[in-house]
């Protein structure tokens, strides 16, 4: 009959389709090479959020430029008062004596175009303004900033090497990093959330360091500790500094760090390289400060403070500390990845170990099996042959559902595991539904064909009408949720798909093939 | 083999208000039992916090475990056994957010192998924001609100051919809602008051179909929102997957039966409305107490067989498929009838 082939046609491609997904799974040098993926709940690993504090890149690119005003001023020798940040998002001025206001003035529309005057006061040749960056450059700055640390990030990781790491944008400032099977989630979330912001800085040696821990820090200085773990005793030393607030160099200018050994003690040091400009300002710094001790800061710990020798060019550098290996390796990491332009928050962290991850698959396995064996059975019992038909149909449902994990690239969770279970359960429902309905007709005196026709096309609408709106809750829970919740309504969707193919599609073309093919007279259910 | 023998004729409706009181009951106990335990129990998803499941080498008391905690800093822990007690696992939970601290792990074992004598393995850390929290639980309600709203549109539109004035009354809904909420006007305020609104629109617009469909879905969702309040259960994000799960599957059997009393309406337009009724929810029983029957076959195998993590959102499952079978019974087809008394007095 021409009607029925056309079916099988459909039933054996769908079929061959999702054998064809599935096999890779369960071997991966299979074509097409996409198995099912699993989920971070299944095979272990880590789910962060991170928030960007963009503010803090405004604020960065306000404090620059402040730093540039006074330096401009300086030199075009302009007697300020004040030239400094006023609170989170402005730049308070202070000037006295109309020469100094006109040169500063000009200074002002020459090279800071990019400032608003929010606030301008002159009384008897003084000047008091309030500059501040317009909203657009504000969020110019945030966005950047926002997709400057995504792109660091993914690059650190990249390094790091984690496979099939997941990192992407989620609204405006926030970051979603998933990283599949990594153990030590310790070191990760160091080397992801470690701002790297590298300073050279000078030493304050014209100020006493003791006076200053009392609280009297000197103007354009300030304290910073240089920690040590003594890896024997495990205990921590903190060493205080009276550093320059100045920063004289950044790691802006490095184009290399590796690990090497300390030939002399074994010991791990990140040596560094400096760019031609890096290169030129290290040696002027070195040249200029000979005698005088140099602090590596790196976000704003003390690595190191050599006496500086002699002037260096060349434009290479070592970072020493106490480091173990890892940490060698990490730090150099994040120096060649560069520094975060804001430091970033974790707002959400969810870590499973890879054991906890087999016991899941191991549990939710079982209890699919038995579920589906207890609903296989009871289908035999109470439908007898027929059920032998939904049974069927059953366990093709299991199969066109990892076949469109798989093909869809989907990933398998916990819940998901729990949604193909459920779908187990109702997916008999459909092939109920007919079977009650053909039992009526059955019960009206109708011959087996005419009560499974019947059957079915009574069938179909109300079968149609309660999938779909499964499908709509499914469909709101995959926009709305997460991670694993999103593999539960992925899975409950597939299955609703699925369980309408076999129900409607395949347990029919199995009834006509007995009643017409074969001439069955009688009908089992 | 049949449970249910055809031509079975249970009067269901006549015993309508018998039902209507156990489901007023029960609603009321679930306002009682949200009123004393002020509000749901959130987990950590929505209320924000870390939780960290410790599995140790061998059984030890908690006592010993929370001494551990103290030398960390985390005085005010909770600390329950989890999962079967032969793998030893423990749960932690705290409101801090503690491990966003760097080293806090090692520094968590080292405190808890001093404190238990015995080797700590941590399985499972869960840190969640507040703000997160907060922006979870905002979505949470605006999903199940949205289900509902879209699942009212299918069942006015299927049944009773009001496509566009549905279509129109829910697009408005939306908007309100979505205007509204940029004022932060409380997310859970708003939504309850779009609900009741929905409800006096279907009134009186007498979509009498999905008024009887969303009555029983909001009395499936509040019971079990109910029963997990009085059992003390945490709300987190596998248990919202489950209430939207339950309003799809309660609604999967409410419709079965509307689509039977339809049918019926036109092959016995003679008889009354609440014989019609009674018919159509006869016929369909042997098929309704089936499905619920594997469905929770395999939800018992899930609760019982799938271990810890999966068990609170099986059992919220199991809930709803009970309470979703008798709401299709006894909640979602009588409501058809309300209009019936209205009539009758005009």
């Amino acid at each position: 009959m021409k009607h029925i082939s056309w079916r099988l046609i459909v039933i054996v491609a769908v079929i061959a389709a999702a054998v064809v997904y599935v096999l890779p799974t369960l071997n991966s040098s299979l074509w097409p090479h996409k198995s099912i993926n699993l989920g971070l709940d299944l095979q272990g690993g880590m789910h962060l959020v991170l928030q960007v504090d963009t503010q803090k890149a405004v604020e960065s690119t306000l404090a620059r430029i402040s730093h540039e005003m006074r330096a401009q001023a300086r030199k075009a020798r302009i007697k300020y008062q004040k030239i400094d940040l006023a609170g989170a998002n402005a730049i308070a001025v202070e000037i006295s004596g109309q020469e100094n206001i006109d040169q500063f003035e000009a200074m002002l529309d020459d090279d800071f175009r990019e400032l608003r005057i929010a606030d301008r006061q002159a009384t008897d040749g003084r000047l008091n303004l309030t500059l501040d960056l317009p909203q657009t450059e504000t969020e110019r700055i945030r966005k950047m900033a926002a997709a400057q640390a995504l792109e660091t990030i993914r690059n650190r990781i990249d390094q790091f090497g984690v496979s099939e790491p997941d990192i992407r944008r989620q609204g405006q400032e926030r970051i979603l990093i998933q990283l599949p099977g990594i153990e030590d989630t310790e070191r990760a979330k160091q080397l992801i959330g470690k701002t790297a912001q590298l300073e050279f800085k000078l030493v304050d040696e014209a100020h006493d360091l003791d006076t200053a821990l009392k609280g009297d820090v000197p103007a354009g200085s300030e304290i910073l500790y240089q920690i040590k773990e003594d890896p024997q005793t495990r205990r921590v030393q903190r060493t205080p500094f009276l550093i320059k607030k100045r920063g004289m160099l950044t790691g802006a200018y490095l184009t290399e760090a590796r690990v090497e050994i300390d030939s002399q003690y074994n010991d791990p040091y990140v040596s560094i390289k400096f760019d031609k400009k890096g290169a030129r300002i290290f040696e002027r710094i070195t040249a200029d400060n000979v005698k005088k001790r140099l602090a590596i800061v790196l976000d704003d710990t003390v690595y190191s403070a050599p006496v500086i020798q002699e002037k260096i060019s060349g434009g290479e550098a070592r970072i020493t500390g106490s480091f173990t290996a890892e940490e060698a390796r990490d730090l150099a990491i994040v120096l060649r990845a560069g520094a975060l332009p804001a430091p970033v928050n974790i707002l959400e962290e969810r870590t499973v170990g890879p054991s906890l991850g087999n016991d899941s698959i191991r549990k939710g396995l079982m209890s699919m099996l038995v579920g589906g064996l207890l609903v296989v059975v009871f289908m035999v019992i109470y439908y007898r042959g027929a059920g032998l038909v939904a049974d069927v149909a059953l366990i093709l449902n299991i199969l066109l559902i990892a076949g469109g994990l798989a093909a869809f690239q989907a990933t398998l969770t916990l819940p998901g595991i729990a949604g193909i279970i459920l779908t187990i359960g109702m997916a008999v429902d459909a092939n109920v539904l007919i079977f009650e309905r053909i039992r009526e007709e059955l019960g009206l005196g109708k011959t087996p064909h005419a009560a499974v026709d019947a059957g079915y096309n009574r069938a179909t609408l109300t079968i149609l009408d309660a999938n779909v709106t499964t499908l709509i809750a499914a469909l709101v829970l995959f926009q709305f949720g997460t991670g694993p919740v999103k593999g539960f309504a992925v899975t409950l969707s597939l299955g609703v798909l699925s369980s309408l193919f076999t129900a409607l599609i395949l347990t029919r073309a199995i009834f006509d093939f007995f009643l017409i093919n074969r001439k069955v007279k009688t009908i089992s259910i | 083999m049949q449970f249910i023998k055809p031509g079975i004729n249970i009067n269901f409706i006549d015993k309508r208000k018998i039902a209507f009181a156990v489901s007023a009951a029960l609603l009321v106990v679930t306002m009682l039992s949200l009123l004393i335990h002020q509000g749901p129990r959130y987990g950590i998803d929505f209320a924000g916090g870390t939780l960290i499941q410790v599995k140790f080498s061998k059984s030890v008391p908690i006592a010993d475990i929370k001494a551990g905690l103290k030398a960390v800093g985390l005085q005010n822990a909770s600390v329950q056994s989890f999962g079967e007690a032969a793998t030893h696992d423990y749960l932690i939970r705290t409101d801090k957010l503690e491990t966003a601290v760097d080293g806090f792990s090692k520094s968590l074992i080292q405190a808890l192998t001093e404190a238990t004598t015995a080797d700590p393995d941590i399985r499972r850390i869960e840190m969640v924001g507040p703000q997160v929290g907060k922006d979870l639980q905002e979505k949470a309600l605006f999903a199940m609100f949205y289900a509902l709203l879209f699942i009212t549109i299918y069942i006015s539109g299927r049944f009773e051919l009001k496509w566009i004035l549905s279509g129109v009354m829910a697009g408005a809904l939306m908007a309100a809602v979505y205007f509204l909420s940029l004022f932060h006007v409380s997310i859970a305020m708003l939504i309850a008051a779009a609900l009741i609104v929905t409800l006096v629109l279907f009134w009186f617009l007498e979509l009498k179909y999905a008024m009887g469909a969303i009555v029983a879905l909001i009395h499936d969702v509040s019971i079990t929102v109910g029963i997990f309040s009085l059992l003390n259960l945490e709300f987190t994000l596998p248990i919202i997957a489950a209430l939207l799960t339950i309003i799809g599957y309660s609604l999967n059997d409410t419709i079965i039966v509307f689509d039977r009393i339809r049918e019926n309406l036109k092959k016995y337009h003679r008889d009354a409305l609440p014989v019609i009724i009674n018919r159509s929810i006869n016929e369909t029983l042997s098929r309704t107490l089936l499905t619920s029957l594997t469905t929770l076959v395999v939800l018992l195998a899930l609760f019982i067989l799938g271990g810890g993590i999966i068990h609170d959102f099986s059992f919220a499952m199991i809930i709803g498929v009970l309470i979703g079978t008798y709401s299709s019974i006894y909640v979602a087809s009588p409501i058809l009838l309300a209009w019936q008394g209205r009539a009758r007095k005009r």
